[in-house]
């Protein structure tokens, strides 16, 4: 279907991590002391942020996302968000990573599915991007590089078109084609909304925070769709008949009952460089709660019973993209710091304590049960971080005061 | 006016694609078939009228080579001409058509792929049938193919094809297939709101163009010579094919409407859209005042759910189908 996926698809999931590492990394008490070995300083969650961000909008990996192509499996995408989550000194354990795409994948279903309209889309990435910013706004090179990813986002081409000469004299050298994404048609937009929507579908795994703000629906999983509110813009509220004579006078009007309370549509959003994007969907929804556990009800449902071989051209992808990460610095994992993010003595606790959770049992996420293909991902993901293997060993001394201390969080 | 029946379960979910539900009813056998696409399948029941009956069946899009990722699909259509039926399923690849029970194919055309994928997305989308012998099926860069399809057997042919739209068809719809002669029998509608009026025959005739307004037409249907157009703005317009003239406009839905179905016996018209709410509606056209009456009738709420495909069940509009994403099951409505 769509070929223009890839970066959107990069920037909300990579949004949506982002915001859970800062939400995780914040110590209970504010502190500086950077002495004290049981606590993430502040400067220590900075860096991570600030190296995740700068690897997510570096030049080569946007790059590589600005290539027309087709969006591969969950799989693929894991493997190269797990390299994203390790760019720094941070380390998860396999739980953690698996609870953390899961929970970003919700998340990102949720506005995709909720956008009034197809190019709302491109508002919910401008809301991550705005927010990564300002994550980044003491580190003056990756806030460039985040600007200028930015850019490039929203001037991606649309179509392979033609090019006229001016468009060649007034384009920045890396950037030639004149389209934009911003120009795309309504309907070339829900073709890539209508991607999106498959990639994501059957995913229906109950996140506690959706289920407190009553997005989500602990019977079924499903997210509600309200039938009420302010229309999408260039929509009517519906409820009206117009029929015309053959001059194209108005004949006659009459109402029908909308089965629903309609408004008309609220203020528009800002589409370029900066500006308010008129919508909540895409900000960070994370930092003014308390960190919330994600209740598994079972795991994410993938189509087809066995995993199918991953395609050549899909391995050619993830190869490119793991590759313009850069390799990783093999002198931090000895100051990596393994953390696991979401404990499953937390989620029992909370089964305890809250009452739809009753019905759910924890289920542990198996890793892929082709081991030709998990060897082929292992190989590729080694490539570039030959660091990996060593943060598997416990590191000791932090590691562990860290895990208990994100068992308390 | 309707009362919902028991739903019929299907192996996977609906995805979120135009006209997501297609239905065969089979009156000698007292069978309706049901096709509704999930990612790179398809996914087919058969159901008795008894109720007692569910038999299924699965259609994968053409297998690739390993190099290649599987093609998703993007419709699936009953057609039905006077000799024969069949099942047309249109992908990122090409147009496979089958025997309407899904049991053999019977046809693939290969749509043209760049070597180097580009930025325009390729596939085909929008079928019908029209006229005696003819399946049309509608492409990513505008074209519309024209299959001729002969009354038994394998030897179908692209007979022609017609250039008009320079955007991505949506929907193709026809009316008067077989024995009855109409002025315009074929209508096309593309992502850019344009819809193409076509005369069928060995040579199809470009009729009419009614322009869009930069929105997407979605659905699209063809009675009594009127075109019925369905909006991503969520709105219906009522146009006379030949001639373009707007008849009437109902501001229908607040969300993007993905699917239209009209019952030709009764003029009951079904519209179904993302903001979760199926609503039937009564069309009166009188050809010779040349004037055409839309009045509300009925509406259902399917909660949570955005809704991808809408169909009657039978031509007099008496029970209808409905199909939303996510959901694995067909829900199914019958007139009180």
């Amino acid at each position: 279907m769509s070929a223009r996926t890839l970066p959107l698809v990069f920037v909300n999931l990579g949004g949506e991590m982002l915001y859970i590492l800062d939400q995780r990394l914040r110590a209970p008490i504010a502190s500086e002391d950077t002495s004290d070995k049981g606590v993430w300083s502040e400067r220590d969650r900075r860096r991570v942020l600030n190296d995740v961000t700068a690897t997510l909008f570096g030049p080569s990996f946007v790059d590589e996302l600005l290539k027309p192509q087709q969006l591969y499996s969950h799989r693929t995408l894991k493997t190269v968000l797990t390299r994203l989550a390790h760019a720094s000194i941070m380390r998860l354990n396999p739980a953690s990573m698996d609870r953390l795409y899961e929970l970003t994948t919700m998340a990102v279903k949720h506005q995709v599915l909720l956008c009034p309209r197809p190019k709302d889309l491109l508002l919910v990435s401008y809301n991550h991007i705005d927010a990564v910013r300002d994550f980044v706004r003491d580190s003056p090179a990756v806030l460039n590089q985040v600007d200028q990813a930015h850019r490039r986002i929203i001037e991606v081409p649309a179509g392979s078109g033609i090019y006229s000469r001016a468009d060649f004299r007034s384009a920045p050298s890396w950037s030639l084609l004149p389209q934009v994404y911003s120009s795309m048609s309504e309907g070339e937009l829900q073709l890539l909304r209508q991607t999106l929507l498959v990639f994501f579908q059957d995913m229906h795994v109950r996140v506690s925070l959706f289920l407190k703000s009553k997005i989500q629906n602990p019977g079924n999983g499903r997210f509600a769709l309200p039938t009420s509110g302010p229309v999408p813009h260039g929509t009517e509220v519906p409820g009206l008949i117009r029929t015309f004579d053959r001059r194209g006078r108005e004949v006659r009007r009459s109402e029908f009952p909308p089965g629903g309370s309609y408004s008309r549509p609220a203020g528009g959003g800002s589409f370029g460089l900066h500006g308010a994007r008129g919508t909540l969907l895409g900000t960070n929804t994370y930092a003014a709660n308390r960190p919330e556990e994600t209740l598994a009800s079972r795991a994410s449902a993938q189509t087809g019973d066995a995993p199918n071989p991953l395609a050549k051209e899909e391995l050619n992808l993830l190869a490119r993209l793991m590759g313009s990460m850069g390799a990783q610095d093999g002198a931090g994992a000895e100051g990596a710091f393994r953390i696991s993010m979401f404990s499953p003595d937390d989620e029992e606790q909370e089964a305890g304590t809250s009452k739809e959770a009753e019905a759910f049992e924890v289920i542990s996420i198996q890793a892929t049960q082709d081991e030709h293909v998990a060897s082929e991902l292992a190989q590729i993901a080694g490539q570039f971080s030959g660091a990996e293997e060593q943060a598997e060993n416990p590191c000791g001394n932090k590691g562990d005061d860290l895990l208990a201390m994100m068992d308390d969080l | 006016m309707y009362h919902k029946e028991k739903s019929i379960q299907i192996k996977n979910s609906a995805s979120a694609l135009y006209n997501n539900l297609s239905v065969l009813r089979i009156a000698p056998r007292r069978l309706t078939y049901f096709t509704v696409v999930h990612a790179n399948v398809v996914n087919m029941v058969s159901a008795s009228w008894d109720g007692l009956n569910y038999s299924h069946r699965q259609l994968q899009s053409k297998e690739p080579n390993v190099a290649t990722s599987t093609s998703l699909i993007m419709q699936a259509a009953f057609c039905v001409l006077p000799s024969r039926e069949l099942l047309v399923i249109t992908s990122q690849k090409g147009i496979q058509m089958y025997e309407s029970d899904g049991s053999i194919m019977v046809y693939w055309h290969a749509l043209d792929t760049p070597e180097t994928p580009s930025a325009q997305a390729v596939f085909a989308r929008g079928i019908s049938a029209v006229w005696e012998n003819y399946i049309c099926v509608g492409v990513s860069s505008g074209s519309i193919l024209v299959f001729d399809v002969p009354s038994k057997g394998s030897n179908i042919t692209l007979s022609e094809v017609l250039e008009e739209h320079k955007e991505s068809i949506t929907d193709i719809a026809s009316e008067c297939s077989g024995s009855q002669q109409c002025i315009a029998d074929l209508v096309s509608a593309d992502d850019g709101g344009n819809l193409c009026v076509w005369k069928s025959g060995e040579e199809f005739q470009l009729l009419n163009k009614i322009p869009g307004f930069d929105m997407s037409c979605s659905s699209v249907k063809l009675w009594k010579g009127t075109v019925v157009a369905g909006y991503g703005t969520g709105q219906i317009r009522l146009y006379e094919a030949v001639t373009g003239i707007l008849h009437a406009e109902v501001n229908a839905h607040a969300r993007w409407i993905y699917s239209l179905d009209i019952a030709p016996f009764s003029g009951l018209l079904l519209s179904a859209a993302e903001d979760s709410l199926v609503r039937v509606w009564h069309l009166t056209v009188s050809q010779e005042t040349n004037s055409v009456e839309v009045a509300h009738l009925h509406n259902e709420c399917v909660t949570d759910t955005q809704i991808c495909g809408a169909r009657f069940c039978d031509g007099d509009g008496y029970a209808f189908a409905v199909t939303g994403y996510d959901l694995s099951e067909i829900i199914r409505y019958t007139q009180t």
